[in-house]
């Protein structure tokens, strides 16, 4: 006898308290507080904050621990709670020259005003497991230095100056925001930029990576990484000047491309352009690079067919909050579609059974 | 989510819900045409009917009754979830009954009883694009709507017929709206493609594609075919196991390891109702005995 599946709320019920629990784990060992989070996995804050588009290291730390630790479900969180909120206004346009830097490396470049500071970086770490680590987090004290004062020039600036990169247009024109409006084809850079910022670190990553190994080959250097604070200023209508409201951290990548030139431009460096909320240098390295590949149709470059190149499919599938959803809903029931599929296969079946018979 | 007082009136704020409300007119004054609309992001996954949610949101009124189905079923998990969300950010009335609600939202499936003037019915669509999978990029195909250029899709339609002596498709149907827009009227077995000429209003949300469109009442959709091989609205030639329908969409259900199965209404609310009306399938038992 057929028992109608009934009882979805109750099941449903039951799996979030389930899911509760699990959270939780096990609950004889001390439970994780926002702030340890937010401090001691700090750069699983800042993927969240940086996909999840908002910068707020104290939510995003909760949505981490509200996820298990699963960062795109992390992420989301961020995403839906931030399109909640009102829109205020906007900041002024950060300067990054004026940015503290924890870190600000140029590979092309041995030195240049402003020096080279390798900050808190993993990479001259030998990746050595530290067994220490399990029993005791201590750290020694590290040797401190004056801070730099002043504004740190882009390095780019100095190649700029003999016209050896190409000049970065300017406009006062306001960018739109993706998050507002239908994304449409074919996308302004400011928009591209604003999608690769937001997209999945491992997309971005993967997209940059397959140019580098010739599919849409730009040769990038990294004209100049860097990593800091940099203020949040924002113009008060009452007021009538404006005003520093924060301060957030950022990563910023230029990369200086070999050019060779082409039918519209002389033989120049080019650049590609990454910026993203909070110390995130793979993923601001890896925008840079696909910034890059998708800028060919206006450096008069051939589209030699390349998925970065191609600016819908980069677009369209960097999100991971539409690509995790869209993947994850093939779960839900489809059974009406799935029955409807089965009457044709068998009807198919049985036609080219029928047609065999009458061969033979 | 724990508390949703701070939410305004059915989740979206009222700028976001004017936004979607122009985008509906807009596509209700050019029927079966995709209007690009600026998706909010929606507390549950992309793919999981936020087009949907979002179009019965900017929709509902504090007055109205809403129901909601996936799969034909009021009680499969997704329908519960998305009803409880308006529920909670609404305080809208719920029903399971098709003619007392005034805003349906679906998700593969036209209810059986025909709706009438006064209803909508919010569809949840996965791909709006009924040219996508002949051709990927949105650049092309937004052109060959402008051009009205279905050849494409007449070719693919050709090539089924060639192959398997019929149009292998059986649902997600493409459909000609008002003898202009080709559209995809949401994966909704093919058996539901004619009710589609209805007196209810029909909207159809894709969130994660952003894009909107909509058939107004009275507005013919008409099935693409060929002359000498016509249109045909298929489902399994059997009456239904619980309520007796013989023209209703059935489920298969599964009963036993030996390959045993039986077929029932997928439109719950409408088996009930036919049960209690007493009707009676062959291993239907009478509504009141109903453990369910």
């Amino acid at each position: 006898m057929y028992v109608a599946v009934k009882g979805g709320e109750r099941a449903i019920d039951n799996a979030h308290s389930w899911l509760a629990e699990e959270r939780r784990g096990d609950t004889a060992i001390a439970e994780l507080s926002v702030g340890q989070i937010r401090e001691q996995l700090a750069l699983a804050v800042n993927r969240v904050m940086a996909e999840g588009s908002l910068y707020d290291p104290d939510l995003a730390a909760l949505a981490i621990k509200q996820a298990r630790g699963d960062l795109i479900e992390a992420i989301f969180l961020i995403r839906a709670y931030r399109t909640t909120l009102p829109r205020i206004g906007h900041s002024r346009p950060l300067g990054t020259g004026a940015m503290a830097c924890d870190r600000r490396i140029s590979a092309t470049f041995k030195d240049a005003p402003g020096g080279q500071v390798l900050g808190p970086t993993f990479d001259y770490t030998h990746r050595l497991l530290e067994f220490r680590l399990a029993a005791d987090g201590a750290v020694p004290p590290t040797a401190e230095a004056e801070p730099q004062q002043g504004p740190v020039p882009h390095i780019t600036g100095f190649l700029n100056r003999d016209g050896l990169i190409e000049e970065e247009t300017a406009s006062d024109e306001p960018p739109r925001d993706l998050t507002r409006e239908p994304l449409e084809f074919p996308a302004s850079r400011a928009l591209r930029l604003q999608a690769l910022a937001r997209g999945d670190e491992g997309f971005v990553l993967s997209m940059a990576y397959s140019t580098q190994r010739g599919y849409g080959r730009n040769h990038p250097f990294v004209g100049e990484l860097r990593v800091g604070q940099v203020a949040v200023e924002m113009d008060i209508p009452e007021l009538g000047f404006a005003v520093e409201i924060g301060e957030i951290t950022l990563t910023e990548c230029e990369t200086v491309n070999q050019f060779k030139g082409s039918k519209t431009e002389p033989p120049q460096f080019t650049r590609g352009y990454g910026l993203t909320l909070g110390h995130t240098e793979r993923k601001a390295i890896s925008m840079a690079l696909v910034d890059r590949a998708l800028r060919w149709k206006e450096l008069g470059e051939d589209n030699v067919g390349a998925p970065a190149q191609d600016e819908e499919f980069v677009l369209s599938h960097a999100d991971n909050i539409q690509a995790t959803g869209f993947l994850e809903h093939i779960k839900l029931p489809h059974y009406v579609d799935f029955q409807s599929e089965l009457e044709l296969v068998r009807k198919l079946r049985a036609e080219a059974g029928q047609a065999g018979e009458a061969r033979t | 989510m724990t508390d949703l007082n701070q939410y305004n009136f059915a989740y979206l704020d009222e700028q976001t819900k004017r936004m979607i409300r122009r985008a509906l007119l807009k596509a209700l004054a050019i029927p079966g045409y995709q209007v690009p609309f600026a998706s909010r992001e929606m507390p549950m996954p992309y793919g999981w009917g936020t087009g949907g949610v979002q179009v019965s949101a900017a929709c509902l009124t504090p007055e109205d009754r809403f129901k909601v189905i996936d799969q034909g079923a009021d009680d499969t998990t997704n329908a519960v979830s998305i009803r409880k969300f308006f529920e909670r950010t609404a305080g809208v009335e719920t029903t399971e009954r098709t003619a007392e609600a005034t805003v349906i939202q679906t998700r593969h499936r036209i209810p059986e009883e025909p709706l009438g003037e006064g209803q909508i019915l919010v569809y949840q669509v996965p791909i709006p694009e009924p040219l996508r999978f002949l051709e990927p990029r949105e650049t092309e195909t937004r052109k060959m709507h402008a051009l009205e250029e279905y050849g494409l899709m007449h070719v693919k339609l050709y090539e089924d017929i060639a192959r398997h002596g019929k149009i292998a498709t059986s649902y997600a149907y493409p459909v000609k709206v008002q003898g202009r827009y080709v559209m995809d009227p949401s994966p909704i077995p093919k058996f539901d493609n004619p009710k589609m000429e209805m007196a209810a209003i029909q909207l159809f949300g894709a969130g994660r594609e952003q894009r909107i469109y909509a058939v107004p009442p009275y507005t013919s959709v008409v099935s693409l075919d060929f002359e000498d091989h016509p249109f045909e609205a298929s489902k399994v030639d059997q009456p239904c196991a619980l309520c007796g329908a013989g023209d209703t969409y059935l489920d298969e259900v599964i009963m036993d390891d030996e390959g045993g199965r039986m077929f029932v209404c997928s439109d719950t609310d409408y088996c009930a109702t036919r049960r209690a009306e007493g009707h009676l399938g062959a291993l239907g038992v009478p509504a009141e005995d109903s453990a369910a």
